[in-house]
């Protein structure tokens, strides 16, 4: 399969990798979400990672990916995307941007709906951290 | 010498054709082009001929007659004519009933004998599918425990195609003719690289193909035995009688003579090339294993041919792996499953965990595989292989001590 220039790109300079801390030190922080979706066994696991002002702008993000090319260019994309946006700005983000952005073809595009899942996921969990209660986390809950 | 990108490591998939192979099988496309089949004129004589010293050729690699060699069209032609053809002509009952009779084979087996096996399954005959141990070899204890009164064949691989292992092939073929059942084996990535005598292995039926030795594409051979016992088939493609009956159509004689030029090059270079090979292999997966962590080479330890090299890399996706070594070919039976690729059902099957099953590569090497290549695939993993680590959560996870396999993950 032929990869686009932008997911090579990704691939061999990946955007914001890293996290906060070890699972431990991240899930005591409240200023900082954590979203992991995917399964081993599936050949994907994506982790974000948000650290979210008290204002609710997201100031850095950060990802880990196991998974093909095409599903780490599409972590590294969504964190070059959300940074610095608002929650709000964050979740309009949609996984058909990404397969755009990235040229991906149709068997990728389950690659570019984990971003987004791992953005809902994130964004989630700071809320529950922090005590709010939104419709979005709701729906985001039940859509899992 | 200058190492030329990319390089070829997948020659379990296919190989290139020696050039004297096609130097050997030009004559046979403009001079030569007869019907081997034309029995009153000299191009027919000819195309004859050609196509009899291919048969010597081929029969002499193994350690058979000449007559015992029928021509295919590759090993999946082979095994479908092998299985097919047997079980049918040693039905213990007609079409349309049950119970026709038994045959042993097991779960990872090239699909070219699961897939003929499954059709005969669902033609009123009962198989049995052994499961190896994690190790891949197909014992002859095991066989032995799956044989039953009704029992008509074995199919049994000599050599896994993705692990490279070597079932107990001579100590099986024994016991099916000590106990009168048929033994076929398919043999592509054993034949030609490694000493064959289908007397002394005991071998009824075997399968091997002519574009994983080195020779032209769409060909292959059967060997059926004719002596004690002589195996009989039922033909799979009727008309006009060719090889006697068992396969007809005119035959492709430039490709038969080129396979005929592979088996006695083969033959040849055999010692040489095994040894070459094998010390290749072992610094591919020595360095391998000595530079990374949590590296599982699969299959048995010793038992394994030279060329194969299955290798997992925990924690690092297959399919983004060879994205970052895409100046080496080879292949990964593994990635996610939702996708293009999927896991290897041959490791599945073995028990080798998902997430190293997910980032397996089988290196495979071959006559022109070059040391400098050899080093060269060895840093490219190494490199790739830290790279993805930096980018992998699980690796975190295992780094922390984190059992990756106990999580409960949210599979979408
Ligand atoms: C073990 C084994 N059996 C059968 C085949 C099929 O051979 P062919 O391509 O000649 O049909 C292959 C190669 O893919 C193989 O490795
Ligand atoms: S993560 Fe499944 S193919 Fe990309």
């Amino acid at each position: 399969m032929a990869y686009s220039e932008k997911v090579i790109d990704h691939y061999q300079h990946p955007r914001n990798v890293g996290s906060f801390g070890t699972s431990k030190d991240v899930a005591a922080r409240r200023d900082i979400g954590v979203g992991i979706v995917g399964a081993p066994e599936c050949g994907d696991v994506m982790q974000l990672q948000l650290r979210i002002s008290e204002e609710g702008i997201i100031e850095e993000a950060k990802f880990k990916c196991f998974g093909c090319g095409s599903a780490i260019a599409s972590s590294s994309l969504a964190t070059e995307w959300i940074k610095g946006k608002s929650i709000e700005e964050a979740l309009t983000i949609r996984n058909t941007q990404i397969v755009e952005e990235l040229s991906l073809p149709p068997v990728k595009i389950h690659c570019s709906v984990l971003a987004e899942d791992s953005i809902r996921s994130a964004i989630a969990d700071f809320q529950k951290k922090n005590g709010i209660v939104t419709a979005t986390a709701e729906t985001n809950a039940a859509a899992h | 010498m200058a190492l030329k990108l990319p390089i070829y490591m997948d020659n379990a998939a296919t190989t290139r054709t020696d050039p004297r192979v096609v130097e050997a099988m030009l004559p046979y496309f403009t001079e030569k082009f007869g019907n081997a089949a034309s029995r009153n004129h000299v191009f027919g004589w000819d195309a004859e001929d050609g196509i009899e010293i291919a048969r010597e050729q081929a029969a002499s690699l193994i350690g058979a007659s000449s007559k015992e060699v029928i021509w295919t069209s590759g090993s999946t032609e082979s095994n479908n004519l092998a299985i097919k053809g047997a079980a049918r002509m040693y039905a213990k009952s007609p079409e349309g009933t049950k119970n026709r009779g038994h045959i042993i084979t097991c779960v990872i087996e090239h699909k070219a004998v699961l897939d003929p096996c499954k059709r005969l399954e669902r033609e009123g005959f009962d198989i049995t599918w052994i499961t190896p141990a994690p190790d891949g070899i197909v014992t002859r204890q095991m066989i032995a425990d799956a044989i039953r009164s009704d029992t008509i064949l074995v199919s049994i691989m000599w050599v896994n195609n993705e692990i490279g292992t070597i079932n107990e092939v001579p100590e099986i073929g024994k016991l099916c003719h000590e106990k009168g059942i048929i033994f076929h084996t398919d043999a592509t990535q054993w034949v030609g690289k490694m000493p064959t005598d289908v007397e002394r292995d005991c071998i009824d039926l075997m399968s091997w193909s002519s574009h994983k030795i080195y020779g032209p594409k769409g060909v292959g051979a059967l060997f059926v035995r004719r002596r004690s016992p002589r195996v009989r088939l039922e033909a799979l493609i009727d008309g006009g009688g060719h090889e006697r009956g068992m396969r007809s159509g005119t035959l492709n004689v430039t490709g038969i003579v080129g396979f005929g030029k592979a088996c006695e090059l083969c033959k040849e270079g055999m010692d040489a090339d095994r040894e070459r090979l094998f010390s290749l292999k072992q610094k591919l997966e020595r360095e391998l294993s000595s530079r990374l962590e949590v590296v599982q080479v699969n299959g048995h330890a010793d038992r394994r041919v030279p060329h194969i090299c299955n290798i997992s890399f925990g924690y690092v996706e297959g399919e983004s792996l060879l994205m970052g070594i895409k100046d080496i070919a080879c292949s990964s039976g593994s990635a996610c499953t939702s996708a293009s690729l999927e896991p290897s059902y041959v490791l599945k099957n073995l028990g080798i965990g998902d997430e190293l099953a997910h980032s397996s590569l089988r290196l495979s090497i071959g006559r022109w595989t070059t040391e400098a290549e050899i080093d060269y695939a060895i840093q490219a993993i190494e490199k790739s292989v830290e790279h993805l680590r930096t980018l992998s959560p699980l690796w975190d996870l295992f780094k922390e001590g984190i059992d990756v396999s106990k999580i409960e993950w949210q599979a979408h």
